[in-house]
């Protein structure tokens, strides 16, 4: 039998092809938690081109941004609103600091939410990201 | 594998004197896999025919392979003789959709008003299978299927048999979701079932020009179906589901465009023909 390439399923192709037509932050994960794809506006959000954020894993953008809560507390994966939608496969919103390329702390409202194929698998997460005060443009 | 187009027109069946050569039947392909009973790639007018001969065979054993339920790919479905009949088994596939099973959204069509009579009362014996993201065997035959861009759930198969491998993506906008040319391939929708197939059936429904205006309507023009066929590395490419307002010249220079874009020898690449064999 003929070996198959890797395959995408189709509704992130979908979302991806979405993602890069907003002007909003937007983060696509797969089902592990790994970066397959962010837009341009996101790229403008964290100083990072995709082509260096691409591949990592949730873990190794908390260690990059360090992500905390309005009070400046870090926050564990769980309580992020993409790693609650990661986690527990559930919408999540919330207000979130982190620490940008280009080492500035900055203000994000987020929301997450998971990607369920018509077979009704998980097959990744969305989040929308939307800077607060100075950022928000 | 050895086969027969029964149907290779899109949206509404189309006779006529201008669509003589290449038919004006929707979408139906009739595929023997050595030693597999016959297998048959959706139901659209075509099946009509092809059912008739099924019968006159003696055939009881058959497999429905659908890629949606627009009613181009299943107008067929009541009159395909073989299911009037109690000794049929009849196994369908068809995509999964999270609101209604694929037996239940046969019977939306297949029932009045659009029918006449109920899916219900179809004497054969029909069993429904969901064909996302999937894999299965049928007597030494492996078919997979993956979903594809196309409005409402839709999705394409590959069949392989014997080391070769059909692969059939009627009703595909893969240019919807990725840039053709220079995207990364698992982006591509329908990439890996298309992938190194000794023959693909593909959408080639619009010129560029026309496509302009049809942007997301789910179809394919001939140059997304070039770049798409050159990415896979496929070896023969059939272009299918015809744009009804589509003559039989018309099909011909978009084929002379197809093999113009993709760069190879013209006998890699013929418009499906009503009537023709398929030899893969």
């Amino acid at each position: 039998m003929r070996e198959t390439p890797e395959q995408r399923n189709l509704v992130l192709i979908l979302a991806r092809a979405f993602a890069a037509q907003l002007a909003t932050a937007v983060f696509l994960l797969d089902p592990e938690g790994t970066v397959i794809y962010y837009n341009e506006a996101a790229e403008k959000l964290t100083r990072r081109p995709f082509i260096e954020g691409a591949g990592q894993t949730i873990d190794e953008w908390m260690m990059r941004t360090r992500p905390r809560d309005a009070e400046g507390v870090e926050l564990p994966i769980q309580e992020l609103p993409l790693g609650t939608t990661m986690l527990k496969q559930e919408p999540a919103h919330g207000i979130v600091i982190f620490r940008t390329a280009d080492g500035v702390d900055r203000r994000v409202e987020t929301a997450s939410f998971p990607l369920f194929a018509h077979t009704e698998d998980f097959v990744g997460s969305f989040s929308i990201m939307w800077p607060i005060e100075e950022d928000r443009r | 594998m050895k086969g027969r187009i029964w149907g290779s027109r899109g949206s509404i069946a189309s006779p006529g004197q201008d669509t003589e050569r290449y038919g004006g039947n929707t979408s139906c392909i009739e595929l023997r896999p050595p030693g597999c009973d016959v297998v048959i790639l959706d139901a659209g007018t075509g099946i009509r025919e092809l059912g008739v001969r099924l019968v006159r065979e003696g055939a009881e054993r058959m497999f429905l392979l659908l890629t949606h339920l627009h009613v181009d790919h299943l107008e067929g479905l009541g009159m395909f003789e073989p299911i009037w009949r109690k000794q049929t088994e009849l196994h369908i596939w068809g995509p999964a959709s999270p609101v209604a099973s694929l037996e239940q959204r046969i019977a939306t069509y297949f029932s009045p008003p659009l029918f006449p009579v109920h899916l219900s009362e179809v004497p054969a014996t029909i069993e429904y299978h969901d064909a996302s993201e999937s894999e299965w065997r049928i007597d030494g035959a492996r078919f997979s299927s993956n979903a594809i861009i196309h409005p409402g759930p839709t999705v394409g198969y590959r069949i392989e048999s014997k080391g070769r491998v059909l692969a059939y993506l009627t009703d595909h906008e893969p240019a919807l979701g990725a840039d053709l040319e220079t995207d990364s391939s698992d982006w591509i929708s329908g990439f890996a079932l298309a992938h190194r197939a000794d023959v693909l059936i593909h959408d080639c429904q619009f010129t560029p020009q026309e496509y302009e205006n049809r942007l997301g309507w789910g179809h394919s023009t001939t140059e997304h179906v070039a770049r798409f066929a050159e990415k896979a590395e496929v070896d023969r490419l059939l272009l299918f589901h015809h744009d009804p307002m589509h003559s039989d010249d018309q099909l011909d220079d978009m084929r002379g465009d197809v093999v113009a874009r993709w760069g190879v020898d013209g006998d890699r690449c013929t418009v499906a023909a009503e009537g023709a064999e398929l030899v893969v």
